[in-house]
């Protein structure tokens, strides 16, 4: 069955990486649904993430082509229930719109949103939360002349990751540790590529 | 220049001492430090300040001009493949660096170690369109390992030495350095050469578990009709002796891929021959009654394992190789056995009880004496007039010995030199098995006999291959290459015509094709030949070729409509392999 799956992969910060990334998922027909790079808690490396929607097995395939590319360190691969994931969204509205119209003002209230620039023909108000979440947003704001939307990709924290120091340390190692289990997956399919 | 001896660089006080080198003559000191006496390559606009310091390296380096960039690719894997070490290809930009796509992608999906040096522009007109400016990264980036582009000479032995560590380590790869033409000319203070052994981010083998060593042991033990298929991760890995070792302690039967051809010898009591499409009967029929499964260092590639839903369902597999990315891949297996194989047969051979499953063997034979009715006595020794492919490679066995290194191109001679050749040592089968790239042999043969200049080496090429990259007859010529190329012409692209006469209502769609006079056009190259037709003048032709000093082009005119059997029809089980 097809869900929803984020993948998060700690890489080196390379020039080409991207695209070596991307075309794991291109290659197979595969579309990104969202894709995120940003720094990592460990100094130095960088951190993908991944949201596409596709089952489990193909999901487990990709995560060890993508860790089989030799500048990524790690990738793991969790379902929804096992993240606490963000997505923040720009709307631009007329001013004078929300200045007349008090209705507008309470559904800005209602949905969270904050006023990040305020001019006089247009605001820009932000929010944060769940694609459905900002999504309803544009709904509800179109009728009111929204003038252009954007949204970031996914940012998504493992629930039950300890970072990934301690792991870096073993990667660091030129000769991996004898306690170190590199292939957990082989233990506990559903386990895979989670810390 | 004087030459500069850097013998003394290696040592931790003369590395203090900086030389002042060229980006150039770092690429080249440094492939001298990794050992590497041979390149193939072809010159440029881009690349030639590289050029201009090999005038200079002439008597530490051998650099072979090809004729075609992807000749000199080609070339590079079969040296990589004959002699276990890391082929070194030199293109320059824009189309010479496009020219070695094909053979990158064949290097990548074969797991050939290779490194490619491309020239560059200059770097401050990337992105401008300049003249044979592509973006090679960009281009190579699915088919290489790892790629980089060097715009900055400092980097230069750094990169270098990573390159090698990663083409040449795990599973193995081509990797390709793209360095900018000023990068080239650059003058920096070279502190020697240091050789990666550690990549952070790349691990080439992964840890041994030994907890499922243990259960595969367990598995093999209790198994009645044990089978073990290997591919080339045995001669990859270096494993012969272990693999033999292991097999003939848990008496199994064992076939091999197209590329693990020749990791165990053909005479060798327990080898049961060919798997795929176009392999044995036994093997393939018996993939789907055996109880355990051990593949090791293959990659259950769809030639291998025919329609996948109906492969092997019955047996319990394990699954030995050292890309974790292989695991449960294709096919899911019981037990997976992560590491370089080098080490985990010899942990698997002491836990396995020794057994002779005879019985179980002979299911083998009978299968063997049934193909051996079926297809393989007329193959061999045909009662037509008309000469087949097979008899020719048996005719080549007897005066090799199973001594030579044979090299291929793709299609059915290729299927039929696989069925056929003997050999008695590993590294001696070269052929094109994941890409199936026509035009690979004839320049993979040139790169074969420098990475094995004592041995015979024999390229078995079509006439349609042949066509593909015979402008490699020129290298041949420059280099007086003692190459053997023996053409078995059957007046058709052969094994899209099988197809075409079996599944497409013998619809011959462009498969009828011509071919220059070979023997004169090898006459133009200065290289001696002759063409035969007859049955009786087959064993001196070969014998003549075998003994002619020097390169030699012998053409076999071989039946046009012969078909290459068994075979698994695409699409099909394995257990369904057709006999006719």
């Amino acid at each position: 069955m097809k869900q929803e799956f984020t993948i998060t992969v700690y890489t080196e910060n390379h020039i080409g990486l991207l695209v070596r990334i991307a075309t794991i998922f291109s290659r197979r027909k595969i579309n990104i649904e969202s894709l995120n790079t940003s720094p990592s808690e460990a100094e130095g490396i960088h951190r993908f993430t991944i949201v596409i929607e596709e089952t489990e097995e193909v999901v487990r395939k990709l995560a060890r082509q993508i860790e089989k590319q030799v500048e990524v360190l790690k990738a793991y691969y969790n379902t929804n229930e096992e993240i606490v994931w963000q997505e923040l969204a720009l709307y631009k509205v007329p001013t004078d719109e929300i200045a007349e119209k008090v209705k507008v003002e309470r559904l800005l209230r209602e949905h969270g949103a904050r006023a990040v620039v305020i001019r006089k023909d247009y605001t820009i108000f932000e929010t944060v939360g769940h694609r459905e979440e900002t999504d309803k947003l544009v709904k509800v704001l179109e009728p009111y002349g929204l003038i252009e939307f954007v949204r970031s990709a996914r940012v998504a924290i493992i629930k039950s990751s300890k970072g990934f120091h301690e792991k870096l340390k073993e990667f660091e190692q030129t000769e991996p540790g004898e306690e170190l289990v590199e292939n957990e997956f082989l233990d506990k399919q559903d386990q895979v590529f989670t810390m | 220049m004087d030459t500069i001896d850097l013998t003394k660089e290696k040592t931790a006080e003369a590395k203090k001492e900086a030389i002042s080198l060229s980006g150039s003559q770092a690429v080249l000191e440094s492939l001298i430090a990794e050992g590497i006496d041979t390149v193939f390559g072809y010159p440029g606009g881009a690349i030639m300040p590289i050029y201009d310091a090999l005038y200079d390296y002439n008597d530490k380096l051998k650099h072979i001009l090809v004729r075609h960039e992807q000749g000199g690719i080609h070339a590079a894997q079969g040296y990589a493949r004959s002699s276990g070490k890391v082929g070194v290809v030199f293109a320059t930009s824009g189309p010479g660096a496009t020219n070695l796509v094909t053979g990158l992608a064949d290097a990548m999906i074969d797991s050939t170690p290779v490194v490619a040096i491309t020239g560059q522009v200059f770097a401050h007109l990337l992105g401008t369109d300049a003249f044979q400016e592509t973006d090679v990264v960009n281009i190579t980036t699915p088919v290489t390992k790892w790629n980089y582009q060097v715009t900055d000479a400092t980097e230069i032995p750094a990169v270098l030495a990573k390159a090698f560590y990663i083409a040449g380590t795990g599973r193995p790869g081509p990797v390709l350095i793209d360095i900018t033409k000023n990068a080239q000319i650059q003058k920096f203070d070279y502190e020697g050469y240091q050789k990666c052994n550690h990549v952070r981010s790349y691990r080439p083998k992964p840890i041994i578990r030994k907890e499922y060593i243990a259960e595969a042991a367990k598995l093999i033990n209790e198994a009645k009709k044990p089978f073990v298929i290997f591919g080339q991760g045995v001669i990859l890995g270096k494993a012969e002796q272990e693999f033999k070792t292991f097999i003939e302690k848990a008496g199994t039967p064992a076939a091999w891929t197209v590329l693990g051809l020749s990791a165990l010898p053909s005479d060798h009591p327990l080898n049961v021959g060919m798997l795929g499409m176009h392999g044995n009967y036994g093997p393939n029929l018996l993939t789907n009654e055996c109880d355990v499964l051990v593949a090791v260092g293959m990659r259950f590639d769809d030639r291998v394992t025919g329609r996948l839903d109906k492969y092997a369902k019955q047996a319990k597999i394990i699954h030995l190789d050292i890309d974790p990315a292989e695991i449960d891949k294709n096919v899911k297996v019981a037990v997976g056995v992560w590491g370089d194989c080098k080490e985990t047969l010899p942990l698997l051979t002491k836990l396995v009880e020794t057994r002779s499953h005879a019985e179980w063997l002979e299911r083998f034979r009978e299968c063997d004496k049934e193909e051996t009715k079926e297809v393989i006595f007329e193959e061999l020794h045909p009662s037509t007039d008309i000469l087949t492919m097979g008899e020719v490679i048996r005719n080549l066995n007897e005066l090799t010995n199973g001594n030579a290194v044979i090299v291929t191109d793709v299609g059915q001679h290729q299927m039929v030199a696989c069925r056929y050749a003997k050999f008695n040592q590993s590294k001696s089968n070269i052929t094109s098995g994941g890409l199936g790239t026509m035009g690979f042999g004839l320049p993979a043969a040139i790169g074969a006999k420098f990475g094995a200049p004592n041995r015979t080496v024999v390229a078995i090429i079509g006439d349609g291959g042949m066509q593909m990259t015979i402008q490699e007859l020129g290298t041949i010529m420059q280099t007086k290459l003692d190459v053997k190329i023996l053409i078995l012409n059957n007046q058709f692209l052969g094994m899209v015509r099988q197809w075409q006469q079996l599944f497409n209502d013998r619809r011959y769609s462009f498969v009828d094709i011509a071919s220059p006079d070979f023997v004169m056009v090898a006459k133009g190259y200065g290289i001696d030949g002759q063409k035969i037709a007859e049955r009786d003048k087959l064993k001196d032709a070969l014998q003549t070729m075998l003994d002619h000093k020097g390169p030699y082009l012998l053409e076999v005119m071989v039946g046009k409509e012969n078909n290459v059997f068994p075979m698994v029809p695409q699409g099909c089980s394995v257990s369904e392999v057709r006999l006719k």
